[in-house]
């Protein structure tokens, strides 16, 4: 009798308690769902935010004193003053230039010498690469005082060559595509050199082929630094025409469309925002990965 | 690997012009700058070498309320970013559905442009004569006195230079420890969970230490990146941050380096190397406790 009846009991009270992880279990998951979708409206709002100033008209903008959440009548008259008031689509077109150029010669200078330290064999690289890598850990704001100078002394200020050439270097690039260089096969070098290619061909139709991925990486993030460069672009250009988007949206909000005219300024900031986010949705994996192998903000 | 060494040189030629002009070069220059006593920039004289400008920055109270402000977002950013993205990645490794989409928009800032967004911050927490601005908005409904974040009291204004820092350095550090997440061999939960144990002990037993490599390398350039803030802070604040009381150490370098209380390269050296040893400092420091807590583990 008794045993039947704590028997009965047990099963009951097991009933209960899975029940209660059961609970547990929910309560726990609503929660984690409820502080990640906290963080996603804080990270969504601002764009949100933006693009929805950039739709209102002036009038109705500078009228609320209490910001609304929705516009009735959505304008785009904002991007044509964004386009036409200040020189938007000029900053866009030189930050594409600076873009491009520096990007494509960073490309070519990093393939170049990660070939060197991955695949040639010569003296003094033993003292060379370290030196190299040490590089790594001094902080771009103590070779930019001096860079400031020397492109001042050269006469480069509001030149794309000025704005261009000190942006050029990665050491960091050059260290990941060494890396990933050196893990192709030796033999691939070999029956490469027996087929009678020269070492330029081999890295040129071999290596950079087989290792893509890390190529397409570095480049993506180079293009997403120079973007978003600010500070060198500040220090060297005062002249308009050959101001970066970074340097154009500061000088609209301290100058451009009267400072109070918010909405344009929104319109403009959604233009400047839009190739990098368009960029990011389209290789996102790709972006996601080559950072969390070791990119960094800034 | 036979030896080629003209050829070898060849391939590194363009990465040393670049490197030795625009990183080795500076690196030894701004030591000398740093030195060279009352430096005329438009006459390039000097009047001799010594510890002046070292002693000039220290006494400067622009670089003293720098160093307050760069300290004070440290202390502040580099605990609450690494701790928040735990939480959040630890949410994110408990969930499977909408995770990608989670993942997708929590590393939406890191390719946004600096700048930009930090109009639309400034706009969300600025309060002017006529709108009382979003957040305010926020702070009055939750029964909050409504202060202008921007242009207000020194507290308010370290506010959101800190909530903007959390939430341009988040994207970084949750891929980072998602994927460290990630990479923790599920058997030992399994094991764990035949043995009965409690999910916090499972969290501080296995989670923690395993991952705990990578929090210790957040910690460390999250420091190092912090120490650097700058752009961030011209994005909310405008270039005169001086005048904001809101200026880092990297802005008054940047500053004596350049614009209207530009021209005085001497100074900017020696606030950039007296940056360079605190930050060498910082980061020894951490690395001597990631090293010792180490040793305690195993």
């Amino acid at each position: 009798m008794t045993s039947a009846y704590s028997g009965k009991k047990s099963g009951k009270s097991r009933e209960a308690l899975e029940k209660r992880t059961r609970v547990l279990s929910v309560i726990r998951k609503v929660f984690v769902y409820l502080m990640l979708t906290v963080w996603a409206v804080a990270v969504l709002f601002p764009f949100y935010w933006m693009i929805l100033t950039s739709v209102k008209s002036y009038g109705e903008y500078a009228a609320e004193f209490v910001p609304k959440f929705f516009t009735p009548s959505p304008t785009f008259e904002n991007y044509r003053s964004a386009f036409t008031a200040v020189p938007l689509a000029r900053y866009f077109v030189n930050t594409l230039i600076f873009t491009l150029v520096t990007t494509a010669l960073m490309l070519v200078v990093s393939l170049l010498a990660a070939f060197a330290f991955a695949r040639l064999d010569f003296r003094g690289k033993d003292i060379v690469f370290p030196l190299f890598l040490s590089l790594m850990m001094i902080p771009s704001e103590l070779m930019i005082i001096t860079n400031f100078q020397t492109i001042t002394n050269l006469e480069l200020r509001n030149t794309f060559t000025g704005l261009i050439l000190p942006s050029v270097t990665s050491v960091f690039y050059i260290y990941l595509l060494k890396e990933n260089f050196e893990q192709v096969p030796d033999d691939l070098y070999r029956a490469a050199r027996i087929d009678g290619s020269s070492d330029f061909g081999y890295l040129v139709r071999v290596l950079v082929p087989i290792c893509r991925p890390t190529v397409v990486t570095v480049t993506i993030l180079k293009i997403i630094e120079c973007w978003n460069s600010y500070v060198w672009p500040r220090l060297i250009t005062d002249d308009q025409n050959y101001f970066l988007v970074s340097n154009g949206i500061q000088e609209i909000r301290e100058n451009g469309f009267g400072r109070e005219n918010i909405p344009a300024m929104m319109a403009a900031v959604v233009v400047i925002s839009v190739p990098l986010i368009l960029l990011f949705l389209i290789f996102r994996r790709k972006i996601m990965a080559g950072v969390s192998r070791g990119g960094s903000k800034g | 690997m036979e030896k080629k060494n003209l050829k070898a040189w060849l391939y590194l030629l363009p990465a040393l012009l670049f490197i030795g002009a625009f990183m080795v070069y500076p690196l030894i220059d701004v030591l000398i700058y740093s030195a060279e006593e009352g430096y005329n920039s438009a006459s390039q004289s000097f009047f001799g070498y010594g510890g002046y400008n070292y002693s000039f920055v220290l006494h400067d109270p622009y670089f003293l309320q720098a160093v307050k402000n760069t300290f004070i977002l440290v202390i502040i950013t580099v605990p609450l970013s690494t701790g928040l993205a735990l939480l959040i990645s630890l949410g994110l490794s408990s969930i499977e559905k909408l995770r990608e989409l989670y993942q997708t928009v929590f590393f939406l800032p890191y390719v946004t442009n600096t700048l930009a967004v930090g109009l639309v911050f400034m706009i969300l927490f600025r309060k002017t004569d006529y709108s009382e601005g979003l957040v305010n908005l926020l702070v009055t409904s939750l029964g909050g006195q409504s202060v202008d974040f921007i242009e207000g009291p020194y507290a308010a204004k370290m506010f959101v230079l800190c909530f903007y820092t959390v939430w341009i350095v988040l994207p970084f550090k949750i891929l980072i420890l998602t994927s460290a997440l990630a990479s923790v061999d599920k058997t030992y939960y399994s094991a764990a969970k035949l043995d009965g144990t409690s999910r916090f002990r499972m969290f501080t037993r296995i989670t923690l230490p395993m991952i705990s490599p990578m929090i210790f390398y957040l910690v460390i350039t999250g420091f190092i990146g912090a120490f650097k803030a700058y752009s961030d802070s011209v994005a909310l604040f405008g270039t005169d941050l001086n005048a904001a009381g809101m200026n880092t150490i990297v802005g008054y370098v940047y500053d004596m380096l350049y614009g209207d209380s530009g021209g005085y390269p001497s100074y900017a050296s020696a606030a950039a190397l007296i940056l360079f040893a605190i930050v060498m400092t910082i980061t020894a420091v951490n690395l001597i406790v990631s090293r010792k807590t180490a040793v305690r583990r195993y």
